[in-house]
């Protein structure tokens, strides 16, 4: 299968603290991939370095690469900017800007100047369709994000992602603030959304990784320990820490 | 301690609280009906649209109000804008060193600074250095520099107070660092920074100080027509009533009258800020 990204021996610090040590994997397009492993063991410093989220902190050193459909993102020269259009994210804790529903999903049109091209009204439309959000709005668009549920802030924040048309959609571990409903609700729009993104996501819910992702990569301590599909990691790991990890064994 | 006596303290402890809160309040209301008492009473359109005649002992404040107003209206053309652009400076581009945190300090010091040495300092600048002399110009621009650690200290706030991750759900659309201040970061701060910089400037527009040696004076029969010009101010008008007039209980009434335009001057801006907040904040969700 082709592969959209490919993670070449990353090796990252914060200051003298050795985070990743030499992660190598690839990810097929078209397919959810889950991160799993404790606290700490670099999985959503590796998430992050796909967008360049790093690029903020001055602290960070980072050697390696990492390919967008075999173009380096990490070594060149290339506008972080335009990276982040194509590979979107979707955070932790649902993070709606302080605007109203619509206002939310137009401000990545207008940022990247994409209102120029496609209708606005229908982009946003089509986004809140995606993620099941346009039937239980209704029209009422004008209101305040924040004035929404958990799990519909979170829903908006990934049609906010996907209404600029990326091609990845990173998630850090984009449940781990919501109930067990909206919790289903947002895997069933990972299933979905795989047909036309690839998405990575981090993920201490292992039942969460088992039920969404076609493959998982076990992390531990700055190195990716296993990686495969997401049955063979679950029902048949090779490593002795995989299988105590995923047996709930671990300590 | 014993469930009893545990409330006992805390019964004691509010009643404290409240006690304070009560003091407080009063010595307040007690300036404000004294003020208003007093003042009431010469407050008339006439009052406010004439200029002082006789020695000062009849007509009313009009040269005073405009200077003041003139004034502080270049405090803040001055100090606002720079204000705030130190502020996204400080708080959004430069980086955490000792050099930006000596620098931090410096700021909040310099809030603390006696409004005479800035005044002292605007005639070295403005007046002598600058050569802008004694007028409204040299004025507002030390007013100005006196009100900047407030609004850099109350916008830097304002931004702190922005959630980190909204500038990263900015940035993770694709935004630049700019985009996402001028699009996401300010307009959430705007309020705060509203506040800071109206509290900033109302408490500039009462000050005496600063504006003692570069530009006002004690009398004139027209207001400032230019911003090199002297001008009279309200503080300094009061001043001059209550302390310097060769008739202070004559013109009593007249130092009152002043006051209470002052007051109400400072109440007008700060109804404006609560105004713009509020328009902000439903804009916000626009």
């Amino acid at each position: 299968m082709e592969n959209k990204i490919e993670i070449k021996d990353i090796k990252l610090s914060f200051g003298t603290k050795e985070v990743l040590k030499g992660v190598t994997m690839q990810i097929p397009k078209n397919s959810v991939v889950a991160l799993i492993g404790p606290s700490g063991c670099g999985k959503s410093t590796l998430l992050r370095s796909i967008n360049r989220m790093h690029d903020l902190n001055p602290d960070v050193k980072i050697t390696g690469d990492i390919l967008l459909d075999g173009e380096s993102i990490l070594q060149s020269k290339k506008d972080p900017t335009e990276i982040r259009r194509k590979v979107g994210m979707v955070f932790q804790r649902p993070n709606p800007f302080p605007k109203s529903i619509y206002n939310n999903i137009a401000y990545g049109l207008k940022i990247n100047e994409l209102d120029k091209k496609v209708d606005v009204k229908q982009a946003v439309q089509s986004a809140l369709e995606d993620c099941y959000l346009w039937d239980e709005l209704g029209d009422n668009l004008k209101r305040s994000a924040l004035e929404m549920s958990g799990g519909q802030q979170q829903r908006l924040c990934i049609a906010r992602a996907i209404a600029i048309n990326p091609e990845v959609i990173l998630m850090d571990e984009p449940c781990s603030a919501l109930d067990p409903i909206s919790t289903a609700k947002i895997e069933e729009l990972i299933l979905r959304l795989k047909k036309d993104y690839t998405i990575i996501i981090v993920t201490h819910n292992m039942q969460q990784a088992i039920r969404t992702a076609d493959y998982t990569g076990f992390m531990y301590l700055g190195e990716l320990v296993e990686y495969g599909t997401t049955q063979q990691i679950f029902e048949n790991p090779k490593e002795e820490l995989t299988k105590r990890y995923v047996e709930g064994n671990f300590g | 301690m014993s469930v009893i006596s545990k409330n006992i303290t805390s019964f004691i402890g509010l009643r404290f609280l409240g006690l304070c809160t009560i003091v407080v309040l009063a010595f307040i209301l007690l300036v404000l009906i004294d003020i208003i008492w007093k003042g009431a009473g010469t407050l008339s359109w006439d009052f406010i649209f004439t200029v002082p005649r006789k020695g000062m002992t009849e007509g009313g404040i009009y040269p005073a109000l405009v200077g003041t107003t003139m004034v502080t209206v270049i405090t803040a053309i001055f100090s606002i804008p720079v204000g705030v652009a130190t502020a996204v400076y400080l708080n959004e581009y430069a980086s955490d060193n000792m050099f930006t945190k000596i620098l931090r300090a410096s700021i909040r010091n310099l809030a603390g600074v006696p409004s005479i040495i800035y005044g002292l300092f605007g005639v070295a600048l403005f007046v002598e250095a600058l050569r802008l002399g004694n007028s409204v110009v040299s004025s507002g621009l030390t007013l100005g520099l006196m009100t900047l650690p407030y609004i850099i200290t109350a916008t830097e706030e304002a931004l702190r107070s922005v959630p980190h991750s909204h500038r990263e759900g900015a940035l993770a659309l694709g935004a630049t660092k700019w985009e996402a201040i001028k699009t996401i970061i300010l307009p959430s701060a705007i309020a705060g920074i509203t506040t800071g910089a109206i509290l900033g400037v109302s408490r500039a527009a009462g000050e005496t100080a600063p504006i003692l040696f570069t530009g006002v004076t004690f009398y004139l029969r027209f207001p400032p027509d230019t911003l090199d010009s002297e001008f009279m101010a309200l503080p300094y008008h009061l001043y001059i009533l209550s302390t310097q007039h060769h008739a202070i209980e004559q013109v009593r009434p007249l130092a009152y009258g002043t006051a209470l335009v002052l007051i109400l001057l400072i109440v007008v801006l700060n109804i404006i800020a609560f105004i713009i907040r509020n328009k902000y904040a439903k804009e916000l969700v626009k």
